[in-house]
């Protein structure tokens, strides 16, 4: 085991990509000598040299131009925007070239170009640092879209996302970033640690990894359990300890907390918020599960429906304004696919429809423990 | 410390070599070798045809759109000849032509137009990107191609085609600069045909003509006349072999002019005369081509029916192209390497509905 934070755990992952594929090349804004404003790229030009680690000049939109033709020409390139609200310059190269190139070229031209974005608030940042910008690029066709909850997650969607042969935006929760967690990188899956070349993207068996839960192995079909009752429990937007969900593929959400009376669903930054209200429920004696999305795009309804269907109620929570967000599309196809099984209309703790408030104002906007666990106890009750 | 800027201008006047009436200038400057032009000459030829056999597509219904680019084919055909193989081209949707030359099917070229979604060719294929509509974004993608080949240092040289109006683009200004900063060997080649749709060059831009504005990020510019095809294998083959010498991104600026409208959907009449338009008509490229190689001895009748015979055969195989049935699992087939879930579903739901239609 060794203690990591999710800031180090996405430069090893990045670090161990590019000892083993040459193709890896990073670049953005301050990446270099600097190691990122995150230190993300923290030692990468040092170890790997300026042509494979390098800052460019400041513009998004040539930033990520310019990767698409790197792409096309034999690269793999794992391009930084500094921070969320600064990668809208390069809204149409995302939206118009790196998720449409695929399709546009019948499969020919493929883009596995790797987005990183910093992203969410809840570090107390001036505007403009702390946009959840994910609505806009899930609600793109062509873009795999991972947010990890903790570190050792982070590790392996970072590898995961470093395999795709498709552009993935991976979207790294800023208050996460210096959290630190056990991690045994040890072992983590094989398929992660393999070499890129040889791991084609389904091949690994992605069995699924079921430790410490009630449920383990039962009726959990395949969705991957791996955190311990009281994960989490002291600190609100907590990191997910020792959350570490050996070989699950991205496309794969985990259980990381079983339950039976209510599922909250959340990615990145709030399934720390939801470990932690699960934690005060259960000792006020109501038991929430808590399904960690990890990624986005592809979505896995399966795990959320059958986790749905053994509770029978849900409660969706993210940072981000919840008008036409990623918490609506879950609501929406909860209702839709698990209607029968919800002894309650499934409810939504989100942002507020506002732009990131200034710092003082933060903690009134973010979905916090309460405002969780109040959504929790005004689901129908009475007759379950 | 200041780099003494006088040799990132362009010359005063944009170079040209053979004028309108079909004679040779400029004694200073190499004109291409005797083949060099027939080939082109030939080039233009099906070009030309190419132009006006689209053209009628359109007006039949059987292409969506066409932007045309007659009395623009020296450019089209400039740009793909002074390529070698290993090279790569980046045109927009009025390129069409400069990828035929450049070796893509004809017909494939004009798969987007037909309302494809497709590209309809594989860009490894013949080094040929996908034609790129949001202006000026195939630039930096250029950039990236450039740069790719130089870390693996291998000669290519990426072309990158762009309009006037595009070089007020935001992805104009950041590719040029990308190009300069790390020294890659892309040309950037602008068609000022005067205008962008209605809009003219003087909304565009207040610089002394669009090469200037490499000085501004240490590139070299250049001017040649847009309609010479000779000045133009001449000036953009000089560029190339800059660029693949080491010497960094090149930009060219062609003065040419958009002879027919924006696109069969446009109105020129509304922000130009006719007799803007009748005036360029002297200063056609092949006209002035044609009537040169004939006064060289390098073009006869016998080659001029084989070349016509050829741009015939290209036309009829337009006419005679119609696009294949629609496949509805092509709906979902490349958006991703696996489909999602989620897009399994929706094409299950089409192959649903539609066997239910052949049911009733
Ligand atoms: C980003 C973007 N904005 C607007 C358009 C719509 N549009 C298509 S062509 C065109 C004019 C472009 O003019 P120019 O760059 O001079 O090239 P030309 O069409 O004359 O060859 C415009 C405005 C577009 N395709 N992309």
């Amino acid at each position: 085991m060794e203690k990591v934070t999710m800031a180090g755990a996405i430069n090893r992952a990045l670090r161990d990509a590019m000892a083993v594929d040459s193709s890896v090349v990073v670049f953005g804004e301050d990446v270099g000598a600097l190691g990122g404003v995150f230190r993300v790229t923290d030692g990468l030009a040092a170890e790997f040299g300026s042509e494979r680690c390098f800052d460019t000049p400041l513009a998004e939109s040539g930033i990520v131009g310019m990767a698409v033709g790197m792409a096309m020409n034999g690269f793999r390139p794992v391009v930084e925007m500094q921070f969320d609200a600064f990668a809208y310059p390069a809204f149409e190269q995302i939206v118009s070239h790196v998720a449409k190139m695929r399709n546009r070229t019948a499969g020919a031209v493929t883009l596995p170009i790797v987005l990183r974005i910093p992203y969410g608030g809840g570090i107390g940042g001036v505007e403009h640092h702390c946009d959840s910008s994910e609505a806009y690029y899930a609600h793109t066709p062509g873009l795999e879209v991972y947010a990890p909850s903790s570190a050792a997650d982070a590790y392996e969607l970072m590898r995961a996302a470093l395999r795709r042969s498709d552009p993935v935006v991976f979207l790294e929760p800023k208050k996460l970033y210096w959290t630190s967690e056990e991690v045994a990188f040890s072992s983590l899956s094989s398929s992660s640690l393999s070499s890129p070349s040889a791991a084609a993207l389904s091949s690994s068996p992605s069995a699924a990894a079921v430790a410490s839960s009630p449920l383990a192995g039962a009726s959990v079909a395949g969705a991957a359990v791996a955190a311990s009752p009281l994960a989490g429990a002291s600190v609100a937007g907590a990191a997910v300890a020792g959350a570490s969900v050996a070989g699950a593929e991205p496309g794969r959400a985990v259980v990381r907390r079983a339950g039976t009376d209510v599922t909250l669903i959340a990615y990145g930054p709030s399934v720390g918020v939801c470990l932690s209200a699960a934690s005060v429920a259960f000792l006020e004696g109501r038991s929430l599960e808590v399904v960690d999305m990890r990624t986005l795009v592809p979505f896995d309804d399966e795990t959320v429906c059958a986790s749905v269907a053994r509770t029978g109620r849900a409660v969706v929570v993210a940072e981000a304004a919840g008008f036409g967000g990623v918490a609506a599309e879950i609501a929406a196809r909860v209702s839709e696919r698990c209607f029968t099984a919800l002894a309650a209309p499934v409810r939504r703790v989100t942002g507020f429809d506002i732009p990131y408030p200034p710092p003082a104002y933060e903690s009134f906007h973010l979905p916090s423990v309460d405002r969780v666990l109040d959504a929790v106890d005004d689901l129908q009750w009475e007759d379950a | 410390m200041t780099r003494d800027p006088a040799h990132l201008l362009p010359s005063a006047d944009p170079v040209q070599l053979i004028d309108v009436e079909g004679k040779r200038v400029r004694d200073d400057v190499r004109i291409p070798e005797a083949t060099d032009l027939v080939r082109a000459y030939g080039a233009l030829v099906l070009g030309r045809r190419f132009n006006e056999q689209a053209y009628a597509l359109v007006r039949q219904g059987r292409l969506a759109v066409y932007p045309s680019s007659t009395g623009q084919e020296a450019c089209q055909i400039a740009a793909a000849h002074v390529l070698d193989d290993g090279d790569w081209l980046f045109p927009t949707y009025r390129d069409a032509v400069a990828m035929v030359a450049r070796g893509v099917d004809p017909v494939e070229t004009l798969t987007l137009l037909r309302g494809d979604w497709h590209c309809g060719y594989d860009p490894y294929r013949h080094r040929v990107a996908t034609q790129a509509t949001p202006l000026a974004t195939q630039l930096p993608h250029a950039v990236g191609v450039a740069l790719a080949a130089k870390l693996r240092s291998e000669p290519t040289v990426a072309l990158a085609m762009c309009g006037d109006g595009a070089t007020s683009e935001g992805d104009f200004a950041e590719a040029l600069n990308f190009a300069a900063v790390f020294a890659v060997p892309v040309v950037f080649f602008v068609q000022n045909n005067e205008y962008a749709i209605s809009v003219p060059l003087s909304r565009q831009t207040a610089a002394p003509s669009l090469a200037h504005r490499g000085i501004g990020f240490g590139i070299p510019g250049q001017r040649v006349d847009g309609n010479d095809v000779a000045a133009l294998l001449t000036v953009l083959g000089d560029a190339v072999a800059r660029a693949r010498a080491g010497e960094g991104p090149q930009l060219v600026e062609a003065h040419t002019y958009r002879v027919q409208a924006h696109t069969n959907a446009d109105d020129d009449g509304r922000y130009r005369s006719a007799d803007e338009v009748s005036a360029w008509a002297p200063r056609d490229p092949l006209l002035r081509l044609a009537t040169y190689l004939r006064a060289s001895g390098l073009l006869d009748d016998a080659a001029q029916v084989a070349f016509d015979t050829e741009a015939e055969r290209v036309a009829a195989a337009l006419r005679a192209s119609s696009p294949a049935a629609p496949d509805p699992a092509r709906l979902f087939a490349h958006v991703f390497a696996e489909p999602t879930p989620q897009l399994r579903e929706q094409a299950a739901l089409v192959r649903d509905e539609l066997s239910r239609e052949v049911e009733v």
